[in-house]
């Protein structure tokens, strides 16, 4: 068994069989990282490259710590001290890297589609890191990885996604492999921050977090973006908190207790009350921690592949 | 495909037995002692081995399971992945003295990355190896301290090993593979 694909893009069209490959190679990873020698050979000889054009920490490290893990060479570049702003083409910073022999490519961008048109002009196997309101595969199966690791299976498991549906790429990376494990995905939020139609893909949409919170055993908190507010698609940080902050009332409302989750980094008291962030029924960090591994098992599973 | 019995269940079952026995003599009991399978059938066998050994010495021993597929040196070369799965070791082999378990002993390939993933793991103070059959064909530098039989094989045969845990019976076949004019992958 192994991936169809060369390349990690999105999980739209991944089958199951391909998510669950994923998330099984990573639980032997997922041991390694508690060993004192936390590095394997697999990767020996390869040379990874981290196109990251959009500000990210998390994902950087995460994916540079992953890297390293499998001892591949890597290298890592950001926009903010590259030669982008001198106005090369994203396809000529590729190729131009690719001239130097490289194996493999992780790639964060603004425009969608991005991880897609490298794959296209590249030889080397291409991660899609975040391309844009997109996809963020690799945080959908490391939110899928925790959620199958606290409940043992993802089939029927009932998951609302809380924010700013029409602006993430982590939702549509959620809402694909959920869905393709056979979990139930809902979404809430303003109205205004969730697309038309989205029941197409097969998830129920909720207005108001009281009518969803009886119904489900996990709460995937999205961060919700400062910028969006100056775009009038909500009218206050405070009055966004009051009906779509996840809080500890809140969530007690439910027949029993909700776990957890958030892609980060966390607005305190925004979208998500600080207690219920740190609360027993949080499962934040090991998000963090299962992300290396995940990551670890998608460039083991592309990098070993033939 | 011809294939010659070597070991039915009975002798199977006393090889073990014998070795066992070995592991201890040679040891002087069981302190100290820890006994990896390599995966799959490293691991059964690894498992029978100490439960024999609890049996003789009254004491029970410690066992991991070895995954080697991070360790590989073909990992790139094959058309199918290996599948990888888990290392379960939960005790620290820093200190100990570790049994290695596999199968069948043939080029030694498997044994260097046994090696390597153990050591990766901590500082065993001795690695003995333990294998059901030796087949010759070394390509490395390697020798088993612990051998169920040694059966000299051509490299158009097969051993094949069976164990209840995963097979029908517990078994030892030495099959003649049909040559088909390519050359035999080792």
């Amino acid at each position: 068994m192994k991936l169809k694909s060369r390349h990690l893009l999105g999980l739209d069209g991944m089958s199951r069989e391909e998510i669950t490959l994923i998330l099984d190679t990573a639980i032997s990873f997922r041991e390694i990282l508690d060993r004192p020698i936390k590095k394997v050979p697999p990767l020996q000889g390869k040379t990874v490259v981290n196109l990251f054009f959009e500000s990210s920490t998390r994902t950087r490290i995460s994916f540079e710590l992953a890297e390293r893990r499998l001892s591949a060479d890597v290298v890592s570049f950001s926009a903010a001290t590259s030669s982008v702003g001198k106005g090369e083409t994203l396809k000529d910073t590729a190729r131009n890297i690719e001239a130097m022999k490289i194996d493999m490519v992780v790639i964060r961008h603004a425009a969608a589609g991005s991880s897609h048109f490298l794959s296209r002009v590249v030889d080397a196997n291409v991660i899609n890191a975040g391309d844009g309101g997109h996809e963020h595969p690799t945080q959908g199966l490391l939110d899928m990885y925790t959620l199958r690791e606290k409940f043992g299976s993802l089939e029927g498991l009932r998951v609302c996604i809380v924010g700013d549906i029409t602006h993430s790429r982590v939702a549509r990376s959620n809402i694909f492999g959920l869905t393709t494990m056979g979990a139930h995905v809902s979404v809430c939020g303003p109205a205004t921050l969730i697309p038309r139609d989205l029941e197409q893909l097969g998830v129920t949409v909720y207005h108001r977090l009281e009518d969803v919170i009886p119904e489900i055993d996990a709460l995937n908190v999205l961060r919700i973006q400062l910028e969006r507010q100056k775009s009038g698609l909500f009218p206050s940080l405070r009055e966004y908190h009051r009906f779509f902050g996840v809080t500890k009332e809140k969530v007690s409302k439910g027949p029993k207790p909700i776990t957890i989750m958030h892609p980060g980094p966390i607005n305190r008291d925004v979208e998500l009350s600080a207690d219920l962030a740190d609360s027993e029924h949080s499962v934040i960090l090991q998000q963090v921690t299962n992300g290396v591994a995940i990551r670890m098992a998608v460039l083991y599973l592309l990098g070993t592949s033939n | 495909m011809i294939k010659t019995k070597i070991f039915d269940s009975e002798s199977f079952r006393r090889t073990v037995n014998r070795l066992a026995h070995e592991v201890v003599e040679r040891n002087k009991g069981t302190e100290n002692l820890a006994i990896v399978g390599i995966r799959t059938r490293g691991e059964y066998l690894a498992r029978r081995l100490a439960k024999k050994i609890e049996e003789i010495e009254g004491k029970t021993v410690q066992v991991g399971i070895l995954d080697i597929t991070l360790y590989r040196d073909d990992l790139r070369g094959r058309l199918d992945q290996p599948q990888l799965k888990s290392t379960e070791i939960l005790f620290d082999i820093t200190g100990k003295v570790v049994v290695l378990v596999d199968d069948v002993l043939f080029t030694g390939r498997t044994i260097r990355s046994a090696l390597n993933a153990l050591t990766d793991l901590g500082r065993p103070a001795l690695i003995e190896l333990l294998v059901l059959i030796d087949r010759g064909h070394r390509e490395l530098p390697i020798k088993a301290e612990f051998i169920g039989k040694n059966i000299p094989t051509s490299l158009k045969q097969e051993i094949k090993v069976m164990m209840t845990e995963t097979d029908s019976e517990d078994g030892v076949y030495l099959a003649d593979v049909e040559d088909d004019g390519k050359e035999l992958k080792r």
